[in-house]
This record gives C-alpha cells, structure tokens and sequence, in this order.
C-alpha cells in the first residue's frame, strides 16, 4: 500500500478518548474506518486525565454536550475496561454565597434533566466526614461517575477494529492532502478525514486556535473508604474558566482500587511537561485546606497533562471552513473524556448530512474564521 | 546491641533485640505481611527498601515498610489482613 | 527550611562513606544521607549479632566530622536542592557540590511461586537477618548466581539457618574459570577462603537452579533444576539473587546521563568521578556493578573532586583502574543461564504491587504502553521490581523515573520550595 492510495469511508487521525469514541461510532454504522496513532492509544491527555464524568452548567452549550454525552456514557456503566465507578459528585460550599450558588445551580441541573440537589452542612459532613470544619453545605449530583480513560480508549478502537476498522499504529500524519492525508512512511490515503489530534490540532490545522493548558495530578496509595465522592470546591469553575495564567482548585476522586486521585491545576504558556513543584504545592495546599486528613497520606505518583483549550472554551466540532470532507473534533480542554460520546455522536450526525441531537452550532469551527 | 525493645504485632507482645526492624519481629509472630491487590499473602522480597512487600500499619499509620523502621518500645504494629 | 552543605552526599555505603571522609578532610561542610537508620549500606549493613569489620567501623568514624542525616530518603530535585523525607518531616537540603553513591538492588527475575513468603532476595534475606529477622533453626535454600551467595550464606548460618544448599546457575567450568582468576587478586582469594571456610559443609551445587517455589499461603518446597536432572527440597525460607541492578533513579531525575548499552543501565562518570551534569559526580555500584573495593576507591575520588582538590582524585586512579577490572570478572563468569529467562510462566505474576501477570504482558512493547493498559509499574514499588526484571527478560526497559522518587506524604510534596537566590 505504501506510496498508493486506498479509499476509506472516514480517516480517524488521532486515538485518544474523542479518535477513539468517533472511530468505535463510525465503525458502528458500518463505514470503513482508518485509525492513525503515532503512541500509544488514549496515551495523551485521555491518559493524564482524572475520568471524572461531570456536568459542568455555567455554559448552555457545554452543559448540553455534557448532557447528551452523559446519558451515552451509561453504555459503559458496566464495562470492565472502563472502572467505571458511580461515586457522585459532590460541590463543597465554604461560604453562605457559595451555598446559594449551590441552590442556583442544582436547578440549572435538574432542568437540564441532570438529578442534582442541595445539601446542607450536616448532610455534607455525614456523606464526607474529613472535610475540614467550617465548610457550609454543598451540591450532590449522585448519578455521576468516574472512569479509566485510557481503556477505555483501547477498548473502542479495539471494537472498532472488530468492525474492519484499520489501525496505523505508530504512524503519524505528515499532511493532509487534497483528498485525505499522507503519513510519516510516504503512505497516502484517501477519504473523508476527522481530525481528533487535541492539544496536537495546530500541527494540522493551525487555523483554528488552541491553546495547551497544563494540570498536575498526585495519586495516592490505596486508603479504602477515606473517600466516597468526588469532592469539588464550588469555586472550582473560577478556577476552570478564568483566564488566570495560573490557577488552582480543590477536586480530589476516590479511585475504584481505593486510591485517591488529587487535581487540580491549570497554567498557559507553561511548555514542559516536567512536574513543577511550585504548582505541586499549590495545589495541594489547596487540598489541604478542605481535607486536611490528606496531609498524612503517602503519594505514589506525580504528572502532567495537557489539555486542548480553545479560545471560548467550547470544543471545534464539526466541518472545517473552506475545505470539503475535512471535519474537526477537538479542543475538549478539561471535559474531553465526559463529552467525547457525544462529540462523536454529533460529529457523526455532521457528516451524513442528519439533525443531530442537540444544536451543533456553538461548536462550529466557523466561530473562529473570522 | 545489649538491650531489648518490646512492642506488639498484631496485639501479641513482642522483644527483639535493639537494633532490630520492625520486619524482624513481625516474622517472630507470622508469616504474612500484607495482603495484594488480588488478595495473595505477601512477605519482604528485597530486605531494603525496594520493593513494598513488607508494607503495614505502624501505629495507626498505613504503608509503612516494615524493613526500614527500628523497633521501638511501644510501638504498635499491625499486618494487613 | 533549607540547609546548605558544600557537598551533600546521598547513600551512606562504602562509596558514600569514603566520599565523606575525603571531602571533610578538605574542611568542606559535608552532609550524608540515607534512608537506612544506620550507615554501612548493604556490604556494611548492621547486624544485631555480630560487630561490623574493620574497615566498616573506620568509615563509621568519618560520620563524627560531618552531619550525618539517617532515614533521610530523597523523593524529589529542584535547583540545587534536594527534596528530602525523614520520619518527622521534610528538609530542603542545598549543596554546592553533589556525590550520588545510591549503590545497587538486588535483581530478582520471577518463576512461578516467587511471591508467595518465605521466598525473599539472597542479599535480601542476609539485610533482613542482620536486622534480626529469625533465620535460627530454618532450613534455607540459597541460589541464584555470583559471590554474593556465599556472603549471604555466611550471614545466615552465624544467625543459625540450617542451610540446604547453595545452589549458583553459572556451570562448574565458568566458576572454576572465576576461581582461577582469584589468583591474581589474593586479597580477594583470602575473602573467598575465609567465606567457604565460614560455610565448610554446605553443598555448593553449579549448573543448577530453582525453577519454581512451592506452597499454599507460604514457601514449602522449592523445584531445583541442576546438571543431574530435577529435585524437590522442602524449606522454610529460600534466598535467591541474581545480581545487582544499579540504583540510577535519583541521577536520571537530576538529568545524568545513563550509559544504557546494558540490560540495566547505570549512570556514566568520567574515571574522576564526573557525571554529564556540572557539579554533580557519582560513586560506586550505580556506575555500574564494581564491588566493594571500586566503591571505596571512586567514593574517596568523588570526595576530593567535590572538595576541589584534583591532584588528591588523581592519585587514586591507577587504584581504581584495577577495582574495575576485577569488576568485569564477574559479568563475563556469572552470564545468566537463558533458561533462567523462560521459568515465569503467562500465570506467574511480574508487576508484584498491581498483580500483573506475565500473560497480560503479552503483546506490549513499551512500558508506558503497558502501564496504561495493566497497571504494570504503577504501584508503590514504581517499577522498580518489575522494571528490572522485564528489562532482563528481555520486554521492554523501565520508563523514566517521574518524582517522588519514593513513595512520599502528600504534606513532604507540599513544602515550599527555597525561593531562587542567586
């Protein structure tokens, strides 16, 4: 093949949560499907990540996709590969204000269909019982859960495989051609062509702005039952959605193996991906502060990720201006994992031409061609 | 070299000479260290530090490995089971 | 809090000994730490019954004339400072110059049964004897390959194992070879006899191995494959070792370069002691397996050149030179059986933290790769165990160290660094 060309119904270039989620749900609807994956399969921020499937409601658009890709995520509720594990989440309020917030947003949830409530100190403190004191109450969404991105990622491209989908593993996409893309080996293939490269889009498509924005994570060893939700700060979308360059958020996870997984950090224009001790303590002074049992525990491991942020926020999903059979998935920033099945479902809805689901046109690449 | 240390493993009483880790005198009192992930009894494998085998509960405090800890008067060790 | 030292030395063996006693002889403030609670390493460990030798008890004395900082493990670099866990808390600890003397850990290559309790490292069980572990009435199987069995086994009869057995896998021929060599090295010979006389009566079997350890919940018996076929030996403890890996993590976090043509890479220094990175030198076993002679000698070359004092280095060089040559016996006379490679079976588990078995191994050709799909590596030990022995299987190499280098409390990673002076 090499040097030649051959005709593919859909070119998946990338295999991280959303390459992998597009691919598995095209090979579904019986088209011949292409996967190119230069590492290891769901090895980039899909590896870094938490797994933390979770609404986020301060943007319409963003809690629709989370939404809609929430309800597909139930496929996997019992699937080995995916750890999935249905801990809730569970919003710490540390002021009267931030209770209030409390209250606002469980009804923004539940209306958006998403079970949420309110509750109160006494009820926050039985659910968590190491939360530092002083804490005033909180949000529990109970239907929410976590898993492990990186099989999950496998497990799809493995299904899609299992579907004639081809894997070029280990290649990379050198360019995309006129009527598909060229890889690293001189071979070239032809067909319609999804991008799903993440914090990667730039090399292939530098029209559309992204920024990587890196985050640090520390596991712990295995402290079975010290935790049983996943705790938030109600703060954390300032942290998540400012524009500071660098900010940090109390977000801790119990692991299914009892483990407990400590975020969250997010810097710009910070290009290695060597753990910065300065933002490892900030991060966990922040902890600290809510669940100061954390102190005593042994960590196991520190590292970064990178995640694909786009000017607004919101994901490139769709056709890419000015070029036929072209389409993008990517820029998920830190809800790639929760809205990647549904990233994939509307993609594919684009591309033959059906309504999807939900309105695609805040995602629209076009947003950004000025 | 000359004195004895006496701490409990697992509530039994026991004393080792000083100098002693707390490896050694769980070893007078069981065979079992801690339990896997899958739930195999596991014992000390390198002796020094590497390799995790002979991690428990020392004084309240978990995974902590047992062949680098002296024992201590007092101390209160306790395997995974 | 940060402490600054002239030259901070980490690992306080016989190379970071000697390195100590060089640098403070130059009136440098010197400062050695280890995780370990007393000095000595793993050659000069303390044993609870018997009285360190000579030249141990000498290297102990240099500790008055430095700051000597016991069960101090580093988990972390930053500029020219180390990141440092002790029991009560965490020290920042900065140096001017840094002489890294972290040694080596025993290899030990999986075969069925090899997790069950009982079944320990050779060195592994000697450490733990010398801390009192009760070896006294056991019957003890000894294998696995080299001179160090037979120091282990030493230790384990004066604590009064009964020993079954050592069983080494290099063939009659290969250690005949070895002993013939020996001649040329009489200080050596006269260790070598004083230890097979220690262990006067105890079966020393070449060519042979044990393929796999027996019981339910703890060791029963072991299988020992030799030149005259296959047996079964009941024991309470078997003690197997099949050499030494370098312990490089601490050096490739700092950014030395590795010298990585080995199955196990070890850091690689100039014969002065100098790593790829300014100011930082190496000592000892982690510049590739030398022994106790070589680690003494590079240590007091590391000390000097840490001190500034290049002419003193030099003058150890032609002594250093001849350490390593005897180093390089040993590789070329204990070669590993390739059979030794092949006893782990799909069901026998490698990744000893996550429980990974061989057989979920199967296809995976990069560490991360693997670690991503398995766990393998992903638990307290970092690989460390597992890393080593798929490198000697011949799988794939471990994957870089990431901090903390060792386990470490959350409230260690959370200390405030030094602010950047200049």
């Amino acid at each position: 093949m090499k040097g030649g060309i051959a005709s593919h119904d859909l070119i998946v270039v990338g295999a991280g949560i959303v390459g992998a989620c597009c691919a598995d749900a095209a090979a579904a609807e019986g088209l011949r499907v292409t996967i190119i994956e230069p590492g290891p399969i769901g090895g980039g921020a899909t590896a870094a990540a938490m797994g933390h499937l979770v609404a986020m409601d301060d943007d319409p658009a963003e809690l629709a996709l989370a939404h809609y890709s929430l309800q597909q995520w139930e496929e996997f509720s019992d699937l080995q590969e995916a750890e999935f594990s249905r801990c809730g989440t569970l919003w710490v309020a540390r002021g009267e204000h931030e209770l209030r917030a409390a209250g606002q947003r469980s009804a923004r949830l539940a209306a958006a269909g998403i079970q949420a409530h309110a509750v109160d100190a006494k009820t926050l403190y039985e659910l968590e019982p190491e939360l530092a004191p002083g804490m005033h109450g909180g949000m529990l969404v109970p239907r929410e859960a976590v898993v492990y991105p990186p099989r999950v990622a496998r497990y799809l491209v493995r299904r899609a495989q299992s579907r004639g989908a081809q894997l070029h593993a280990g290649r990379r996409v050198q360019q995309l051609t006129r009527d598909g893309v060229q890889l690293d080996d001189g071979t070239r293939l032809a067909g319609p062509t999804l991008v799903a490269t993440g914090c990667a889009l730039p090399e292939l498509l530098p029209q559309l702005p992204l920024r990587p924005r890196k985050g640090h994570l520390v596991i712990t060893e295995r402290y079975p039952a010290l935790l049983r939700h996943q705790l938030l700060e109600l703060g954390y979308a300032d942290s998540a959605h400012g524009d500071a360059g660098s900010s940090v958020a109390f977000n801790v996870q119990p692991r299914p193996t009892g483990q407990i997984l400590i975020g969250s950090a997010r810097e710009f224009d910070a290009a290695d991906a060597e753990v910065s001790p300065v933002m490892l303590q900030r991060m966990l002074e922040r902890a600290f502060a809510f669940m100061p049992v954390l102190r005593k525990l042994q960590a196991l491991r520190a590292w970064t990720g990178f995640r694909p942020a786009t000017p607004d926020g919101l994901p490139y999903l769709g056709a890419v201006p000015g070029r036929a059979n072209l389409w993008v998935a990517a820029g998920h920033e830190g809800l790639g994992i929760t809205t990647a099945p549904g990233s994939a479902r509307l993609l594919l809805d684009l591309i033959h031409g059906r309504t999807p689901a939900i309105d695609p046109a805040p995602y629209a690449p076009s947003r950004v061609a000025a | 070299m000359s004195g004895l240390v006496r701490l409990t493993v697992n509530g039994c009483a026991v004393e080792m000479p000083d100098g002693s880790s707390v490896a050694a005198a769980v070893a007078t009192v069981t065979p079992h260290f801690r339990r896997s992930v899958r739930g195999e009894s596991r014992a000390p494998l390198c002796g020094m530090g590497v390799c995790f085998e002979c991690r428990l509960r020392i004084d309240g405090v978990a995974h902590q490995r047992a062949c680098m800890i002296p024992a201590r008067n007092g101390m209160q060790v306790q395997t995974d089971d | 809090m940060t402490e600054h030292y002239d030259v901070l030395v980490v690992g306080a063996g016989p190379a970071g000994l000697a390195t100590a006693q060089a640098a403070a002889g130059h009136g440098a403030r010197v400062g050695v730490i280890d995780a370990q609670p007393r000095p000595g390493g793993q050659v000069w460990r303390h044993d609870v019954r018997q009285a360190s030798p000579h030249a141990a008890r000498h290297a102990f004395a240099a500790l008055a004339r430095v700051e000597w900082l016991a069960r101090h493990s580093v988990v972390g670099a930053e500029t020219q400072v180390l990141r440092v866990e002790h029991p009560d808390g965490v020290r920042l600890l900065g140096y001017g110059a840094l002489v890294l003397a972290t040694g080596a850990r025993e290899l030990m290559l999986p075969f069925p049964g090899w997790t069950l309790p009982g079944v320990s490292g050779a060195g592994g069980l000697q450490a733990l004897a010398k801390q009192g572990w009760p070896v006294a009435g056991k019957r003890v199987l000894v294998s696995g390959t080299g001179p160090l069995l037979l120091a282990a086994a030493a230790t384990l009869r004066a604590h009064g194992a009964h020993l079954l057995g050592i069983h080494e896998q290099a063939p009659t021929a290969a250690v005949h070879a070895f002993a013939r060599q020996m001649l040329h090295w009489p200080a050596r010979a006269v260790q070598a006899i004083s230890l097979r006389t220690r262990l006067a009566g105890v079966a020393y079997r070449c060519g042979s191995f044990v393929r796999r350890a027996n019981g339910d919940d703890r060791l029963q018996s072991v299988d020992i494959e030799g030149p005259d076929g296959a047996q079964q030996v009941e024991c309470d403890l078997l003690a197997t070792g099949y050499g030494l890996v370098p312990n490089v993590e601490l050096a490739q976090l700092l950014g030395c370069a590795l010298a990585a043509h080995d199955t196990h890479p070890h850091v690689q220094v100039d014969a002065l002691s100098r790593t790829s990175v300014a100011g930082i030198h190496a000592a000892g076993e982690l510049c590739g397996i030398g022994g106790l002679a070589a680690a003494r000698i590079e240590g007091a070359i590391a000390g000097h050149m840490a001190a500034g004092d290049l002419t003193a280095a030099s003058a150890l060089l032609p002594a250093r030179a001849r350490a390593r040559r005897f180093a390089g016996l040993l590789s070329t006379h204990f070669a590993l059986d390739p059979r030794l490679r092949t006893l782990a079976t799909p069901q026998t588990t490698i990744c000893r933290c996550e429980d990974v078995t061989l057989g979920e191994l199967g296809g995976y050709t990069d560490a991360r790769d693997a670690k991503l799909a398995t766990r393998c590596g992903m638990g307290a030990c970092q690989g460390r165990i597992c890393g080593s022995a798929l490198a000697e299987l011949g799988r794939f190499p471990r994957s870089g160290p990431r901090p903390p280098l060792f386990p470490a409390r959350l409230a260690t990673l959370a200390e405030a660094s030094p602010p950047l002076s200049d």
